[in-house]
């Protein structure tokens, strides 16, 4: 029952030599037709490097994205395919990185900076928050931000302190500010080829533990199936999704809390209860037709997320359901999240996020007597 | 508790005292002021990397910048606590492999800059360090085991920084020499003769808060001395893309205090530039940067791969300018080491690992509590309520365990 410590790379927060191995070699097979089992961090590198032949003003900077590839990866070989010119390392300053990156969407650029870390990120909290968040409102849309701030982010890696902030609800409660955050392979492709063409500034909220997750994607058909809703002008931007259809029960959830949610509604399957999973995809724009859809249907909600309840994202979407489907609860809307403390050690992070069971509980509550 | 009058207000002739002392600094040493804030033309060195005395027209000194010889004493006590801290880096690294620790980010290599950090300093003195200076921490003096708890990923930090006069060790860059200026800051308005060393590497002078740090240390014009081991590697982006200074040392000048860059893998000339340094900011000439010129001879963490950004003959270069080698060699030529010495040293640093193996060897459970014990000295209802949830969540988890047996 103790937690132990491994020395995996998942464990520490960064690649290592055998991580980055794999994702190579799912790179070299991706690149074969039809469906292959590709990671998210290869989807993520993959629409980097597309935008980058798509767009000579798309740009990639941040704190070992060159050389390196980014601790995660995710840049890997961009600097080698486009140069010093579009992928390079900046000095160690993220109030720097985003500022700069200000200025080069304000002058023609489409900037695509990485934050290292949720919580090295904060640095660069009055940029985001007082100049990237209000640009086009005080200019009254005269200046643009095409800007995407790429962040990892959220828990269940066992990594050491400032390395597991689930940081959405900072950005989310910031007006102006766009917040997408993938939970699937397709997603994370095609959300961050639409961060990259939104004019917008886009905090890209990528879920850490989800890198080296796999799923069968045909990385060519996404291409041509963005090019194609580019072209006409469609946007996946705004829509939830629905993970795992179901009529007893909705689980609302998003990013790294998706899986959980869904390897939930496959133990309550096992016991004869249809859990609907909802995948929110993009906190900002929120859809509330998606959700609030699923709740009407099913009368009953959880929502679930790794960040403290307090104050939070799922505690605006538990308001705004229930200002919506007030009449068609069957129960009130219960919520599964951190605790309202400081993200734990690696030793105790186990009791500290959402897992199946605590959802299991949570969906018991919902008043199914009556 | 003493307040003494407002420091900060300029004098009668309109300028602050922090001017004063900086040409008072420099009278002092029969130079100018630009002189006094400006390193040396050379890094100081005294022992070079074959061991020997580095001669004293070499050295880097010039007037103003003299560095006299530490004593034999201190140079022993020095390389006992080299061969110790590099003891204790293989053996943290050791155990990352055998999967009882999360991450270590070793200081290899940079042994001499961790010894002279804590051995520069007074009982009453701060210490200010980053995640990679688990060395300095414990050559400080505080135990081992408790300054490796954070990597073992039971808690965040695992020593009391009150008792020792330590800062909680700090993974953001530079945010923790703002909490050494605060900490010098009170120290002086109760009249302490407190010196505090901040710490931090060279990709951490680029971040804001190494500005902000270095300029409120020269306007209130404190006792900090800023000690920068300058190991070439921000993970993977190297000094050159960092900063075109002419040095980091020279950063010094931009804020009225003085610089200096001494041989970062020179234990001795280290203790002369630090110790000089701690001296001087305690007489009250103001903060002082001293960069140590080094090398991380290994990758950022266990988890980072140097072979992706550096070569390997960047790395022998330096492995022949080892700081524990040098002083080994400079001791027993000067006869100061021998067999005898080296044995008993060897003992004093399998000691401490074996402390770190047995420490950091067993599983000491953790209590799910500790979550919700210390987030406020005065805890809120709603933490209460969450701390009882969960106990309430695993005494059900055990008995439904116990049931199913």
């Amino acid at each position: 029952m103790s937690p132990t410590v491994t020395t995996s790379s998942e464990a520490n927060g960064n690649v290592s030599a055998a991580t980055a191995r794999a994702a190579a070699s799912a790179a070299a097979t991706a690149d074969a037709a039809g469906p292959q089992p590709v990671t998210m961090a290869k989807a993520l590198n993959t629409a980097l490097a597309d935008a980058m032949h798509a767009d000579p003003s798309v740009l990639v900077f941040g704190e070992d994205v060159g050389t390196l590839g980014g601790v995660f990866r995710i840049t890997d070989g961009l600097t080698k395919t486009f140069g010093e010119q579009r992928c390079f390392d900046t000095p160690l300053a993220e109030s720097g990185i985003v500022g700069m990156a200000v200025g080069m969407a304000m002058n023609g650029m489409r900037p695509v900076i990485e934050m290292q870390f949720d919580a090295f990120a904060y640095p660069a909290f009055e940029q985001i928050v007082s100049h990237v968040a209000k640009m086009h409102n005080r200019t009254k849309g005269a200046v643009k931000l095409p800007m995407v701030i790429r962040v990892p982010y959220a828990g269940g890696i066992g990594g050491v302190e400032h390395h597991c902030d689930s940081s959405e609800s900072y950005y989310a409660h910031t007006a102006g500010l766009k917040v997408f955050t993938p939970a699937t392979v397709p997603d994370a492709y095609r959300m961050l080829r639409e961060a990259i063409d939104s004019d917008d500034p886009v905090m890209f909220m990528e879920p850490k533990k989800l890198y080296w997750s796999k799923d069968m994607v045909d990385l060519d058909e996404l291409r041509e199936q963005h090019s194609a809703n580019a072209k006409a002008g469609r946007s996946s931007e705004g829509r939830a999704a629905v993970a795992r259809p179901g009529t007893d029960a909705t689980l609302i959830a998003y990013g790294p809390s998706v899986p959980t949610a869904l390897a939930a509604a496959e133990a309550a399957a096992l016991e004869g209860r249809s859990l609907e999973v909802i995948d929110v995809r993009t906190i900002v724009p929120f859809d509330d037709e998606t959700v609030c859809a699923s709740v009407r249907k099913t009368g009953r909600a959880v929502v679930i997320a790794e960040a403290h309840g307090f104050a939070s994202v799922s505690s605006e979407i538990v308001a705004r359901v229930q200002e919506r489907c007030f009449h068609h609860l069957a129960a009130p809307i219960r919520r599964v999240t951190g605790f309202d403390v400081p993200y734990p050690a690696p030793k105790l992070e186990k009791y500290y996020l959402p897992g199946v069971d605590r959802i299991l509980d949570a969906v018991d509550d919902l008043q199914w007597e009556n | 508790m003493t307040i003494s009058a407002d420091h900060t207000a300029p004098d009668q002739a309109g300028r602050a005292p922090a001017e004063d002392a900086l040409t008072e600094a420099a009278e002092k040493f029969g130079i100018t002021a630009e002189d006094y804030m400006l390193p040396a033309r050379h890094q100081i060195q005294m022992v070079d990397p074959d061991g020997r005395l580095t001669p004293v027209g070499e050295q880097g000194t010039e007037p103003g910048h003299e560095y006299p010889l530490p004593g034999d004493e201190e140079l022993l006590a020095a390389y006992e606590q080299l061969v110790v801290g590099r003891r204790v880096n293989d053996q943290n690294s050791a155990l990352v492999r055998q999967g009882r620790m999360a991450v270590y980010p070793s200081s290899h290599g940079q042994e001499a800059c961790q010894v002279a950090a804590a051995l520069c300093l007074s009982q009453g003195d701060w210490m200010f360090p980053t995640y990679r200076d688990a060395v300095a921490v414990m050559t400080r003096g505080v135990d081992p085991v408790q300054v490796m708890t954070i990597f073992r990923g039971d808690w965040h930090g695992g020593y009391d920084p009150a008792k020792h006069k330590v800062g909680i060790q700090c993974t953001p860059l530079t945010t923790q020499l703002l909490h050494a200026v605060g900490v010098a800051h009170a120290a002086k308005l109760r009249g302490e003769d407190t010196v505090v060393l901040a710490m931090c590497g060279d990709g951490a002078t680029s971040e804001g808060d190494f500005h902000e740090a270095l300029n409120f240390a020269a306007v209130f014009h404190l006792p900090v001395v800023f000690f920068v081991q300058n190991n070439k590697y921000a993970i993977s982006v190297p000094l050159a893309h960092q900063s075109v200074a002419p040095s980091l040392a020279h950063k010094a000048v931009g804020y009225g205090m003085a610089g200096e860059r001494v041989d970062g893998n020179d234990v001795v000339a280290l203790l002369a530039v630090l110790d000089r340094a701690v001296k001087l900011a305690r007489e009250g000439s103001g903060p002082l940067l001293v960069e140590a010129n080094t090398y991380r001879m290994q990758a950022h963490t266990n988890a980072d791969d140097a072979t992706r950004y550096r070569q390997d003959s960047e790395v022998a270069e330096w492995l022949a300018k080892d700081p524990v080698n040098r002083m080994r060699t400079y001791l027993t030529d000067r006869g100061l080491l021998d067999g005898d010495g080296e044995a008993r040293i060897s003992e004093k640093a399998e000691a401490v690992a074996a402390q770190l193996r047995d420490g950091l060897g067993e599983d000491v459970p953790v209590d799910p509590q500790e979550l919700f014990r210390h987030v406020f000295a005065t805890p809120t209802p709603q933490l209460k309520e969450q701390s009882a949830f969960l106990a309430d969540e695993l005494a059900r988890d055990a008995s439904s365990q116990e049931a199913a047996q």
